[in-house]
């Protein structure tokens, strides 16, 4: 606590967890505990530590979760906050990433939350424009506030973060939750397991404290915490795997294997979940799933974020 | 500093004086005047009395031929907001080369006689130095229908490419191969297994496992190369590997060679001297095609240079419109300009490294490319066309993209400070110098 009074997030640009010291993640965590109990206090939940600042919600991608909880995030600070969405902005009349980027900072904002295809998007805003950036997903590269919520929902419920055993299970390639999450956890302390078909395994994906496993229950023994990544339909078309029935079968979570993992395991999925897919309903809803949790602990995750970088986290 | 060119200053004769002549055609090594008369090489030699009209004071210069690049993007016809034939020629005259090929994935794809005689002429009105007309292997490229390359021949195409991708279909290019057999005339392969690097724009690596970015692997090469050597050796034709990257593909190359196999290949300075670790997608300056491999493959590609199994060094000079890489690294185009930054690179991390020869250097760059086209280039013989390069080995410059004549802005050598620049270059009558640098 005493290191995390030192460190300071304000006027800084949150790209990746790779640049996070294990104080900031430490800062994000405390802050965001704070703000777990405006959420829940009830009644009138709105604060003014960002009064009179404006921030945008820049999404090139659909999300549900993400943008209504940084917009939500945003509003309980009480920032004026604006959603744009790529289908309906002169994105579609092909501005450019630097135009767009360019003109929402004309408007006097504060803060560019960015959700984006491209992997180096949100860091290439940094370049091009003054306002603080909060990536908010870029590509297959980082999902940072995602990965802080997963933390702070580990240590919600286990009490503590170092030492413990997590496996990440699915689709490794592609997911910037699965990156984001490896930085997260191996900063903390946290020994990290990786599992799934070698098709969706990166090759040369080499850190410390991290196995990668293409046996599903080599990497679930004896787990704290199992966090399942959602497979994306298209990937069986493109040739990844044979057919969902067979990745639910040897890869999915479901009950049975769920015996593997320490009695007290712990379930995340960062959602929307192909129920049947790479988790069965049985695990979704059952008392060892913080499926749930961690979309309320989203939104303080990201207040966290945003005072942070817009306020200083300074509570008032 | 002055970093500006004079592009015309015709002369009669010519006498550069006192330089180190590096003529690796005539493996000639030493110091000695070289003289220019009505266009030709007049003579070679220590100390040469003659009164010509213009000197050029070339001690402690390094004086060869003029250099050659196999594999230019010049644009034309159709991408002008990229290069032209001028803003190219210039970028060339700048780097030192008076000989270059253009590939002929333009748009529309330089695919028929009527096309290479129009880009013929469009070069001759150029002037300034030797374009070559490179066409297609296939209408369009599309690499389904062969092109009618005897008709390109007889136009002026000096070889024949379907650069920018690796044609899937064996049969087409053992056709092709076989078309050609009897003409001498080599098709130039770009060596990536197409569904293999589908979506990918970074080597496939411990960086782009990091990053997130989708890889390119180096087996998608190695496939492609051990396919074009395999039906090289099984049709007799000629195959030359394109801007080989991968150390794998470097040996394919070298067993094919020992069996005697009819395969040449090229590299270019930044697979020599680049790794994948420079990649950082909010600048898409390192995206190129095939993509900046790791030092294991770089070492590889200097061990060919040295032993023979890479015959030429070539830009690739592949340069976009400025908007066209300020963007997302996933969806700029691959290529960056490379004419300008040749010399330089290759005289900092090679030569003055002490990793290669000059006269091995100037080989790959001179008689080498000129015997793979059978160009009458790259020699300083007497009665040789008078094209003639002047490096200042000991030139310190940093690459300013300000100063570039290419309409390409993004390079990943913009920053760098380089040792060796090319001062001076001759075409026939033409004595082209940076900074008037002229005695």
């Amino acid at each position: 606590m005493s290191n995390a009074d030192a460190v300071n997030l304000l006027g800084k640009s949150i790209i990746g967890i790779e640049n996070f010291s294990a104080e900031e993640i430490r800062l994000v965590l405390d802050t965001a505990y704070k703000m777990k109990q405006v959420i829940r206090r009830g009644g009138n939940k709105k604060l003014s530590n960002l009064r009179g600042k404006a921030i945008v919600n820049l999404f090139y991608e659909p999300s549900t979760r993400t943008r209504t909880s940084f917009e939500l995030a945003g509003k309980y600070l009480g920032a004026d906050v604006v959603s744009i969405n790529s289908g309906t902005s002169s994105i579609v009349k092909g501005e450019s990433l630097r135009d767009t980027l360019k003109t929402i900072e004309a408007m006097g904002v504060d803060a560019i939350v960015m959700r984006h295809k491209a992997e180096g998007a949100a860091d290439f805003a940094t370049q091009v424009v003054e306002p603080v950036i909060i990536n908010a997903g870029d590509g297959a590269h980082a999902h940072p506030s995602q990965a802080l919520l997963d933390l702070f929902t580990i240590e919600q419920h286990k009490g503590r973060l170092a030492g413990l055993k997590v496996a990440i299970i699915g689709d490794i390639l592609h997911s910037r939750v699965a990156r984001s999450d490896v930085y997260a956890m191996t900063k903390v302390g946290m020994e990290v397991h990786l599992a799934g078909p070698k098709t969706l395994l990166p090759r040369f994906f080499e850190f410390d404290d991290v196995t990668v496993h293409e046996e599903v229950d080599d990497a679930i023994k004896n787990a704290d915490v199992i966090n399942v990544l959602r497979i994306q339909l298209e990937r069986q078309q493109a040739g990844l795997f044979p057919s969902t029935r067979e990745y639910a079968r040897v890869f999915g979570i479901n009950d049975d294997r769920l015996n593997l993992a320490k009695d007290d395991v712990l379930i995340l999925h960062p959602g929307p979940q192909n129920k049947g897919l790479e988790i069965s309903s049985e695990v979704t809803y059952c008392e060892r799933s913080a499926i749930h949790d961690q979309v309320q602990n989203g939104v303080a995750v990201r207040m966290a974020l945003l005072d942070l970088t817009l306020n200083g986290g300074d509570l008032k | 500093m002055n970093q500006t060119w004079q592009f015309k200053n015709k002369f009669k004769s010519l006498l550069l004086r006192g330089g180190r002549v590096i003529d690796p055609a005539n493996d000639f090594d030493g110091v000695a005047d070289v003289l220019i008369v009505d266009g030709k090489i007049s003579a070679v030699k220590p100390e040469i009395n003659f009164s010509a009209e213009q000197e050029f004071d070339a001690a402690g210069k390094i004086v060869t031929p003029g250099l050659i690049d196999m594999h230019v993007h010049f644009r034309e016809p159709g991408q002008e907001a990229k290069e032209d034939f001028l803003s190219g020629a210039k970028a060339a005259v700048a780097g030192g080369f008076t000989t270059v090929a253009t590939m002929p994935n333009t748009s529309p794809v330089v695919d028929n006689a009527a096309l290479v005689r129009a880009m013929v002429k469009r070069a001759e009105d150029v002037g300034l130095v030797n374009i070559k007309i490179i066409g297609a292997v296939t209408k369009s490229q599309q690499g389904q229908e062969l092109a009618e390359m005897r008709d390109m021949i007889s136009a002026g195409a000096v070889a024949f490419s379907d650069d920018g991708h690796f044609d899937d279909n064996a049969k087409i290019f053992l056709n092709a191969l076989d078309y050609l057999h009897d003409t001498g005339k080599l098709i130039i392969c770009h060596e990536e297994e197409t569904s293999l690097v589908k979506g990918g724009v970074m080597n496939e690596g411990k960086r782009s496992a990091i990053l997130g970015l989708k890889g390119r692997p180096t087996v998608a090469e190695d496939i492609a190369v051990a396919r074009d050597v395999l039906l090289a050796e099984y049709t007799g034709g000629r195959v030359h590997i394109a801007h080989i990257s991968s150390a794998r593909a470097v040996e394919i190359v070298r067993d094919a060679k020992n069996r005697g196999v009819k395969v040449t290949a090229e590299v270019t300075p930044q697979h020599l001297t680049m790794t994948e670790d420079l990649v950082n997608p909010v600048d898409a300056s390192t995206k190129i095609n095939p993509p900046l491999r790791t030092q294991k493959d770089c070492d590889a590609m200097l061990a060919g240079l040295l032993d023979g199994t890479i015959d030429a060094i070539v830009t690739d000079h592949s340069p976009h419109a400025p908007e066209e890489k300020d963007r997302e690294y996933i969806y700029a185009p691959s290529g960056f300009p490379g004419l300008e930054t040749s010399v330089g690179v290759l005289f900092t991390e090679l030569y003055h490294k002490g990793k290669i020869d000059l006269k091995t250097l100037i080989s790959k760059m001179t008689a080498e490319p000129a015997k793979i086209f059978g160009l009458n280039a790259g020699t300083l013989s007497i009665d040789a066309p008078a094209e003639v390069t002047v490096i200042d080995p000991e030139f310190v410059w940093t690459v300013n993209a300000k100063n570039f004549y290419t309409k390409g802005s993004h390079s990943p050598f913009i920053g760098r400070e380089l040792k060796g620049r090319t001062v001076a270059t001759i075409v026939r009558d033409n004595l082209m110098t940076l900074n008037k640098n002229v005695f």
